[in-house]
């Protein structure tokens, strides 16, 4: 029984490391190749790894697009779309949870509409307003699709919803108004779901790719998805450089992953168990 | 004396009467308020642009982005007989078909690898949700160029074993398959840890009942795992199914307008991209919008009447 148990842990983990390796070797191959020369990168037979380390690459593809500006625009679309979407979803979320007003029903409904209808649909009327307002080319027009969240006031609802009445109540008692009992009773006791909604709206923030490809053109206002578009756009052969672009693109999420994996694998279970 | 006391109390009901009121309306305003942002957003960003999308879609194109003159169902017509969208919506459908079952059948199974009781979890679960925080724009690229007819990695480890792999991305019989591997490559973590979740919630005592029953780990896989995991498994399958038919990152990623291999992987979202943003016609880009809203309904619907029939809820 116990020598049973041992194979099939050994059969399980087998398995396993196969499917990492895998996983991995897109990754490897992307880091090998950022750190050779055009001519080592095409050579046949590959080397896995580099003769020479050129990390010349990473500074060359630096200076042939703005990465600093690309992270700056990137980052600021990601802030100001998780704080938007988590702080007024949470409200929203919660007004629609706990207290009973008229029309209720009818804009909740509006709320799940968004969710069943394709973003396509949206696109080409949202482009339009933005570049109404005079907002292309800005980090405006990355931030505005995702400013408030139907996805978000639904999820943060289902949370709201799995706290007790009497809470509130011993609040409103107490004298508290219902921004005070949210603001200080709600609040602390929905963390965990906003943490999951921030997680989910940076990650989704983070792949869109289409949208700020079409609101921003001019080089300087590209996120980083957009920015490698058109780095293989213009160089598409370069794999070496490409590539380079690619580690400079992904590492800071990528380790923003590994310090926070817990809260993010756990976050991703919520919206999926929730949502 | 007398006459005040009676006063005095309908006065405490009045003013409890008027404190109850007060409070209902005090918390209507606050409802109203604060669900304010969320449906004034929802409205400009997402309601109104459904009307205008559908009213767009009715009219023909204008100069410089002005919408045109009020034209029918003539842009409809013209999709329906359009050989691209249809060759489009058969590439989406073939990938949404072929990469979700076999992403999902996959995460499935590394799901239950880890959920056995074994060492190092964690590690391979971050491994596995690696593609998922890459941006897209990256993984498409380091997949072009595995896929590279000539230098690329997959062709060379073919050669080894003297075969002589063919131009992958632009090779009509393996373009679409590029993108549908792309695609079960950056969705498997994420089904994964959806799954891994439902798992963990299947109570371990219906596994000793089956124990006790004297069940195999198959049986007991399909006994006990497969009813318990099945509403995860629908929500996955959804949600995966939507994103599918939505696909478009990869392949605009991935196409390369000077090489053929385009019209094999064309999907209906790059066509709605290409109408409406290239070529500039936004009002055929919305009646491609509307044809996409209109399959992706008529999906959902169906997978809701056929839940009844695997779907298992407590």
């Amino acid at each position: 029984m116990e020598k049973k148990s041992h194979v099939n842990k050994l059969i399980i983990h087998t398995i396993l490391i196969i499917g990492a390796v895998g996983m991995l070797l897109p990754f490897m191959w992307m880091l090998s190749t950022s750190l050779k020369s055009f001519t080592e990168a095409t050579q046949i037979p590959p080397t896995i790894i580099p003769k020479k380390f050129v990390w010349k690459n990473y500074s060359d593809v630096v200076k042939l697009l703005p990465f600093g500006k690309f992270y700056m625009n990137t980052f600021l679309m990601i802030g100001f779309r998780v704080i938007g979407s988590v702080f007024f979803s949470a409200m929203a979320g919660y007004a629609f949870a706990k207290i009973k007003f008229p029309g209720k029903n009818i804009l909740f409904a509006l709320v799940l509409l968004q969710l069943m209808v394709p973003g396509q649909i949206f696109i080409i009327p949202q482009y339009a307003l933005v570049a109404k307002l005079g907002w292309l080319n800005t980090v405006k027009a990355l931030v505005v699709p995702g400013i408030v969240s139907a996805f978000g006031t639904f999820l943060l609802r289902q949370f709201f919803m799995t706290l007790p009445e009497e809470l509130e109540e011993a609040a409103i008692i107490d004298g508290c108004n219902r921004w005070q009992v949210f603001w200080k009773i709600m609040i602390p006791l929905t963390k965990s779901g906003m943490v999951a909604l921030g997680i989910f709206t940076a990650l989704f923030a983070w792949k869109d790719l289409m949208w700020p490809l079409i609101v921003n053109m001019s080089v300087d206002k590209m996120t980083l998805s957009a920015g490698l578009a058109s780095l293989q756009g213009q160089y598409s052969t370069n794999y070496h450089q490409l590539m380079a672009g690619s580690i400079i693109a992904i590492w800071p999420m990528v380790l923003i992953f590994f310090i926070f994996q817990k809260q993010f694998i756990e976050g991703i279970a919520t919206t999926g168990s929730k949502g | 004396m007398k006459a005040s006391t009676p006063k005095y109390e309908t006065n405490i009901t009045m003013t409890k009467h008027n404190g109850f009121l007060n409070r209902k309306y005090q918390d209507y305003a606050w409802a109203y308020l604060m669900i304010a942002p969320t449906i004034i957003g929802l409205l400009i960003l997402n309601i109104w642009p459904i009307f205008e999308t559908v009213k767009l879609s009715l009219h023909g194109n204008g100069n410089f982005g002005a919408i045109g003159e009020f034209i029918g169902f003539e842009n409809y017509k013209t999709l329906l007989g359009d050989k691209d969208l249809w060759s489009a919506a058969i590439n989406t459908f073939k990938y949404a078909v072929i990469s979700v079952p076999l992403s999902i059948f996959i995460s499935l199974f590394i799901a239950v690898l880890l959920n056995s009781n074994i060492k190092g979890k964690s590690i391979y679960r971050t491994i596995y949700f690696l593609p998922i925080i890459s941006a897209p724009a990256a993984i498409a690229m380091v997949w072009r160029w595995l896929y590279n007819g000539d230098y690329g990695l997959i062709n060379y480890l073919l050669s080894l074993v003297g075969i002589k792999g063919p131009q992958w991305t632009s090779d009509p019989k393996t373009a679409l398959w590029c993108v549908i591997i792309i695609g079960i490559y950056t969705t498997l973590g994420y089904n994964m840890v959806l799954l891994l979740a439902g798992l963990q919630d299947i109570p371990s005592s219906l596994y000793e009942a089956a124990d006790i029953d004297g069940a195999g780990s198959v049986g007991k896989f399909f006994a006990v795992t497969l009813p318990l995991i099945s509403p995860t498994m629908f929500f996955v399958v959804i949600t995966s199914i939507i994103a599918g038919l939505q696909v478009f990152d990869y392949i605009f990623m991935i196409w390369d307008t000077k090489k053929i291999g385009i019209q094999y992987t064309q999907s209906i979202v790059l066509l709605f991209y290409k109408n409406s943003f290239i070529l500039n016609n936004k009002s055929y880009g919305s009646a491609i919008a509307i044809f996409l809203l209109v399959i992706i309904l008529l999906i959902t619907f169906v997978q809701l009447r056929l839940q009844k029939k695997w779907v298992h809820y407590q």
